[in-house]
Order: structure tokens, then sequence, then C-alpha cells
């Protein structure tokens, strides 16, 4: 297997490498990529969209067909997560552990029984460490600013390197540090599953809808100065809010899908214990 | 585009990749990964490509290590080969 | 000799992309190990979209974002050409390579699991192994 697997690495190569002999020189800039369509976008994007950051607007704007299917691909993912490894019991049928606070003896109570209510025992994983009370003060510290710092990535996307993906993916890791530093259970508490998934779909059909509104208010799917009649604004600015609307949407989506994958993949479906 | 710094972060790039499927320890593999990861965004950001370097630096050394390192966690971490 | 030498300064950076696209291939095909087999697919994806974005670059261009761009609309901005700005295309098409490599990361990390919990093991030898038993 080794040897097969050698030869078919090592000829694919070689015949990549005797194709590099066509390929225009490294950074030139007549080369046919640089030439067709390129220049349309660099030298039109300022007049017919206003917003500075080519790429943003090629990928929400002119390419925006693409990227909402993208979104629906990331939804798609999550959902094949959850589907394939969610498994939903109703009480808990294992051993669970409990900690005594005060003395630190570990409890250990078989499947069917109930400790007694009360705040001097707490639960924890079978992986359980001595909270750490640095990391998880600085982590609780920092998550408000993680959040703050993801949501000017995704609404300063216009002006400098960001948009939606990016802060999308910077507030699902908020949530995952949230995860990893304290217990899956508290994450779980504070976001929780089932407004996990709606709002993943939720940022898709903000993403779609603002492509049927623009239908339904008389121009193509997606041509986003359709909606300078509900903005009040001229067409071009109708172009750079329908921009950050739909980046919003993204953002959400990506978001959501992160925290869903990390919740299903850490804890096998079963949502009790986590890293 | 100093074609020094290029060459340097590339031969890093090429071990890091050599390095993560060789390892035999697979939690050493999901780190290795990142680096492999961040070194990418590191050649980006000198191509001018800083939209994708930056999404590579979120998702790749970020948010893709701590999937690996979480499905290698609730499976095994040695493996033989 | 001098002829060898133009050629491989104008082209080692191809090169070195297909070598990293051959480790990828390589892992994929003919390691054992599922999480190592998912590695190589990665190193495989990454390796495309640096590629991809290689073609994009152009000398002496700077990044693709407007200078003057939230000074002035219309009257007053001066004249933009598409020669000193790297070309965007390529970068658009790999932002949504990215994000699907996360993607198909996170589903393939999830069979992963699946496989592990129904067969105990992670090598590919011993899980056929068992299924040729059964």
């Amino acid at each position: 297997m080794k040897i097969i697997g050698l030869i078919i690495a090592l000829s694919t190569g070689v015949l990549l490498i005797s194709a590099t002999g066509d390929f225009p020189g490294w950074a030139d800039p007549a080369s046919p990529a640089s030439t067709h369509l390129s220049p349309h976008f660099i030298e039109k994007t300022m007049e017919e969209t206003s917003v500075p950051n080519i790429v943003t607007a090629v990928l929400a704007d002119y390419r925006g067909y693409d990227t909402m299917y993208e979104t629906a691909v990331i939804f798609t993912a999550g959902l094949a997560c959850f589907i394939l490894l969610r498994i939903f019991v109703r009480e808990e049928p294992e051993d669970r552990l409990y900690r005594h606070v005060l003395t630190g003896v570990t409890v250990r109570v078989k499947e069917g029984a109930k400790l007694p209510p009360s705040d001097d025992f707490e639960r924890i994983d079978a992986t359980w460490t001595p909270p750490d009370l640095i990391i998880k003060t600085i982590c609780r510290f920092l998550i408000p600013f993680i959040q703050l710092f993801a949501l000017y990535v995704i609404a300063h996307g216009h002006h400098s390197p960001g948009g939606g993906f990016q802060g999308g993916v910077i507030l699902g890791a908020s949530i995952i540090l949230l995860a990893i530093s304290q217990d899956l259970r508290t994450s779980v508490r504070r976001m929780r599953e089932k407004l996990d998934a709606v709002l993943c779909a939720v940022g898709v059909i903000i993403y779609a809808g603002t492509g049927a509104l623009c239908l339904l208010l008389g121009l193509n799917f997606l041509d986003y100065s359709a909606l300078a009649s509900v903005l009040h604004c001229d067409p071009v600015t109708a172009r750079s809010h329908g921009i950050l609307i739909v980046e919003i949407g993204v953002g959400i989506a990506v978001m959501c899908t992160m925290i869903w994958i990390y919740n299903n993949v850490s804890s096998t479906g079963k949502y009790d214990e986590g890293l | 585009m100093i074609w020094q710094l290029d060459l340097a972060i590339l031969t890093l790039v090429v071990i890091a990749g050599i390095a993560a499927i060789t390892v035999k320890d697979l939690l050493g593999a999901a780190i290795l990964f990142g680096a492999y990861s961040f070194m990418m965004c590191l050649l980006w950001s000198i191509m001018g490509a800083v939209d994708v370097s930056f999404t590579e630096a979120s998702v790749g050394a970020g948010v893709s290590t701590v999937f690996f390192v979480a499905a290698v966690f609730r499976t095994t971490r040695r493996t033989k080969d | 000799m001098g002829d060898l030498i133009q050629i491989v300064v104008a082209k080692y950076n191809y090169w070195i992309y297909i070598t990293l696209m051959m480790i990828g291939l390589y892992a994929m095909i003919v390691k054992n190990n599922l999480v190592k087999k998912i590695v190589g697919m990665n190193i495989f994806q990454t390796a495309i979209i640096l590629f991809y974005v290689s073609t994009g670059a152009k000398r002496g261009a700077t990044i693709p974002i407007l200078e003057h761009g939230h000074g002035e609309h219309g009257a007053g901005a001066h004249m933009i050409h598409a020669v000193d700005y790297i070309n965007p295309l390529p970068h658009v098409l790999m932002l949504t390579a990215i994000v699907v490599a996360v993607a198909t990361l996170g589903v393939a990390l999830a069979l992963a699991i699946r496989v592990y919990n129904r067969y105990d093991t992670l090598e590919e030898d011993e899980i056929l192994a068992q299924i040729r038993e059964k």
C-alpha cells in the first residue's frame, strides 16, 4: 500500500510540475488571471457600491449567490454533525460524580439514586481537575472584549480586512472559550441548544430573505439597489447597506455552527461532560 | 514580497506538514497542524491576501485545532503509524 | 546552466506548493489512522488554497482595499489603476474554500468518533479485520 501510494503521489507530482512550464511567471501583472474581470472590479467598486474593501464587495454583492450557498453549506455541516452524534437521554442513567465542596470528598452516585438537593455538593466531570482561579477569572474577564472585537470586525468589514465570516468565527470562539475554561454545562446553560439551532437557520434566512426582498421590490434576486426605496437613500448607498445586512446574517450562521459542532464533538452527543 | 522571508516560511510549512503526519501521538499531530495553519496565514499576509489570512488565522489556527483536540480527547491518543 | 537557474528562480514557488499537495495526498492514501487521514485532507486543501491565492499576486502592488476610500464619494476621487492593486478574485473564491474546509473537518471528525464508538479502534486495518470476521 505504501509503495502504491508513493508511486501515485510521485507521478502526480511530476505531472503537475511538468505543467508548471506553461504557467505565467510569479507575480506578473499581465497574467491572464488579472486581465479580464478583475480590473473591472478594482476600478468600479467604489463608484458602484461605495465600499473600499474590494474583497467584501465582490464576496457579498457581485458574487452574492455563491456566498448564500456557502452559508447553506455551513448550516448543513452543523446539521450533519448534530444528526450523526446527538443522543437524547431522558434522565441520567449512568453513574454520576459529585464532590463535597467543604471537605473535597468525591461521591459516586449510582444510576437511579439521587442526592438530597443542597449546596454542599457540586457535579463534576470524570476528568475533573482542581479549578485554577487565574484561568477562570481571566477568561471570564476577556470574553466580553472578544465578543466586542468580533462585532467590530463584522461592522468594519467595509473598510478593513474582516467581514461576516471572520467575525462569526471569533464570536463562536468566545463561547467555546467559556466551555473550555469552565464547564460544558455552564456554556450550554448560557447558550441553549435550541436557541443555537434556531439562530443558525435564522442567519441563512436573513441572507436569502434579503435577496427575496429585492425580488419582491422589483429588481433581480440579490440586487441590493432595490433596497433604496425601503431604506430611503440612493442606490449606491443601498448596496453598501445591503452588504452589511447580508454579512450580519452570515456572521450569525457561522457563530452558531461553530458552537454547535464543538458541543457535539467534545461531548460525543450527550451534552453532559466536555473537554 | 521579500523572497528570503518567503522561502524561510515555506520551508517551515513543509517541515510542519511532514511532521504533522509522522508523529505517533495524535495530540502532537493536532498541535502541529495548528502550527502549520498559522504558518500558512503568515504566507498569505506576505502575499498581500489580508482577508484570506484573517480567515485562516481565526478558522485554522483557532477553531480547527480545538475541534481536533476535542476529537482526539474523545477517541484515542496513541497510534501505531 | 544559466537558463536552468532562470527557470528555477521563476517557478520554485509552484514546485513547493505541489510538494505540499503531494504530502497531503500521500497521507490520505497511505496512513492507516483515520485522524491522520483527516490531517492529510486538510493539508491538501490548504495547499490548494495557497496555490490559488498565489496566482493573484502582483509585483509592486498593494492590498485590495482602496485607499482614500472613506474620504470622498464621487467628485474629488482620483483615478484608480488596476495595476496598483492585487487581484481580489482568487481571495474571494478561497474565502469560501476555507470555510468549506472547516465544515468538512467537523463532519469528518464526527464520523471518526462514531467509528471509534462502534469498533473501539481508529486504525483502518483493525477495523477491516473486525468487519471481515463478522
